[in-house]
């Protein structure tokens, strides 16, 4: 006789999958803030994430709530987000694109490395955000902490959209993205836009890093690394280019990661992201700006 | 004012000077340090054939890594699974990389930058889990160890090697054997960019559209220089099997492929001369961070801070520095009024 199909556990699956999305969601919008604007991929974001998720813990360490360092290790972040741009990436600012991506590639070092000279590598932990109480909608258990890290996610990139679609500062700076020449003439000062969006980038990566570090029971310097490799491959799957796309990406991978970890047997856990970036390879090839992303024309 | 290229009889005193230092060498340092140089080597081919794909072609690839573990994996297998002389198997194991590379040339055909940047690093990061998964040949993450499962078939297994009746120690063997090849390799490189096909890889780099309007095939175009990029890849991984008489999935992790990457971008794109400096930076780089402090993390921090500096300084790589630096030379060489 065939098993009858657990609609319970595929629910509890699909809303695990989610929580992790929305995790690599966070990291993802940044990857495209710096992307947009600077059109390279920030290698270093995962490893400023981790630093920023360690200043959360030495908060908290010292007597901050949870909610408190979250907030306080935020504006820490952006402004070691502008200083970073301002010291490293502005003078590489015309070089040739890999001269970029090879600078984020020594900020990975650099910062992994500041991280254990500063943080000794004991693992430790962050107290959990949630009530790890479930709530039952429906017949079907739910975890708060998963339902809460899904919130905050979509919580945080929804401020961000807001921020660009309704403020000057986020109008000006979406203007340097587009066109710089021309937003220059009106007077945006276009390098400081992009300081702008290296902080928000590092406020956003710090949501992902204190959103991540709480569900797990320790974690040390590496924390980050596998949600880079994430929220690297969904903003892509989603269009490396849109907000919207790198959300709805990773969210896609979450539950597609979930999913074939639970129900394919063969894959397991092991060879969960070869066949997911194997399935995103399947769409980009037929898609190959991504889900949301714009094809670049040009003018020959 | 009339330029001239510089005369035949120039090329041979620069190739005798090479030469030259290729052979004496290892008689300036000690046994030990010919085992780095050796592992600088297989940097520098596998560096050179990167930069014969990005730096020439203008196609990166965050995926070599993979690559140079099929080539290893393939030395590995030969050996112990069916006996071949270790130094044999390099030609094969470069043939097995090519193809392997031409496949990952063929989804590159309708990607480009960033997203050609994804399908190489996916196949970087799925390289390792797949070793893991198929065992029976690959040994799973024990990995093969040609030393104990082959001894007869590894050379210099007794300390010594004679070659052309001339004794000498395993590591000025492995020296010999991993800078030669270099050589070769470096000598093919530069006879492939500076010709025909070098042209046409440079016209594919700087515009597809109007290099396809020129009548160049892109297609085959890309793909040749994937299969070739992943040749010198293969050597380079079969090479450091063969010195490190083990291969198993960590010797491959994504950190290779960034290492490689680093090297061909700090030597700088397009030059060859460069990739020399390329290749011991990213050997020597490590060594030199752990004499500031050996405390936790500092190591990676001045590492960091370097391949940053380095950048900073020079955009261009050291290839953009010697040319600077070769400018008056040549121009006073090479100009008659």
């Amino acid at each position: 006789m065939l098993l009858a199909f657990d609609w319970t556990q595929l629910a509890q699956q699909v809303v695990i999958g989610l929580a992790s999305g929305g995790v690599w969601a966070t990291l993802a919008v940044a990857l495209v803030l710096i992307y947009r604007s600077t059109g390279v991929v920030n290698f270093a974001q995962g490893e400023m994430a981790m630093f920023s998720t360690f200043i959360a813990w030495s908060l908290v360490h010292h007597g901050l709530s949870y909610w408190g360092a979250f907030a306080l290790t935020i504006a820490i972040s952006f402004a070691a987000g502008v200083a970073i741009e301002r010291a490293v990436i502005r003078p590489v600012e015309r070089a040739p694109q890999l001269t970029v991506v090879i600078v984020t590639l020594g900020l990975f070092f650099l910062v992994n490395g500041a991280a254990r000279w500063i943080w000794t590598p004991e693992t430790r932990s962050l107290p959990n955000a949630f009530s790890t109480r479930p709530i039952t909608v429906a017949g079907v258990a739910f975890s708060i902490q998963d339902l809460g890290t899904i919130g905050v996610s979509l919580a945080a990139v929804a401020l961000l959209w807001l921020f660009f679609r309704f403020t000057k500062l986020g109008l000006a700076s979406r203007a340097a993205a587009l066109n710089p020449e021309a937003s220059r003439l009106v007077g945006v000062r276009v390098s400081w836009m992009l300081a702008l969006g290296w902080g928000l980038a590092a406020a956003m990566g710090a949501v992902s890093g204190m959103l991540t570090a709480p569900a797990l029971a320790s974690f040390d310097q590496n924390l980050m690394q596998p949600v880079l490799l994430y929220a690297f491959a969904g903003a892509v799957l989603g269009g490396i280019d849109s907000l919207l796309g790198a959300v709805v990406g990773t969210m896609l991978l979450g539950v597609l990661i979930n999913l074939i970890g639970t129900y394919v047997n063969w894959v397991g856990s092991e060879l969960r992201l070869p066949v997911a970036l194997a399935v995103i390879l399947g769409v980009l090839l037929v898609r190959p700006a991504g889900l949301f992303g714009r094809v670049a024309e040009r003018r020959v | 004012m009339r330029r001239r290229t510089p005369g035949i009889g120039l090329w041979l005193v620069l190739a005798a000077v090479v030469l030259a230092a290729y052979v004496v060498a290892p008689r300036f340092v000690s046994d030990f340090h010919s085992r780095n140089l050796a592992e600088a080597g297989v940097f520098f081919i596998a560096i050179v054939g990167l930069n014969l794909l990005t730096g020439y072609t203008g196609q990166i690839s965050l995926g070599h890594g993979g690559l140079m573990a099929i080539g290893g994996y393939t030395t590995a297998a030969l050996v112990v699974h069916e006996h071949w002389r270790d130094v044999w198997t390099i030609p094969l194991a470069g043939v097995a990389a090519g193809l392997v590379g031409f496949l990952i040339g063929l989804p590159a055909l309708r990607l480009s930058g960033l997203y050609l940047a994804l399908a190489t690093f996916a196949f970087a990061v799925a390289v390792p889990s797949l070793l893991k998964k198929f065992s029976g040949l690959t040994g799973g993450s024990q990995g093969l160890r040609l030393l104990e499962s082959a001894p007869l078939q590894v050379t210099g297994l007794s300390g010594t090697v004679t070659v052309f009746g001339h004794s000498m120690t395993q590591n000025h063997f492995l020296y010999y054997l991993t800078w030669g090849i270099g050589l070769l390799a470096f000598v093919a490189a530069w006879l492939l960019v500076r010709g025909r096909f070098g042209r046409t890889l440079r016209a594919v780099r700087d515009s597809e559209v109007a290099a396809a309007s020129a009548g160049i095939d892109l297609a085959r175009t890309k793909t040749l220089a994937f299969a070739l990029s992943g040749v010198y890849a293969g050597v380079a991984g079969s090479l450091l099997a063969i010195q490190s008489e083990i291969v198993n999935p960590l010797s491959f992790t994504f950190l290779l492929s960034i290492l490689i990457l680093v090297g061909t971008v700090v030597g700088g794109l397009g030059s060859l001369p460069g990739m020399v400096l390329g290749a011991f930076f990213v050997e020597y780089l490590p060594d030199i961070s752990t004499h500031f402090s050996s405390a936790q993390g500092v190591p990676d921090f001045v590492y960091g801070a370097a391949i940053i500096l380095v950048m900073l300084l020079l955009p261009t790589g050291a290839g953009g520095l010697l040319r600077r630096l070769a400018r008056p030379l040549t121009s006073r060489l090479y100009l008659r009024p």
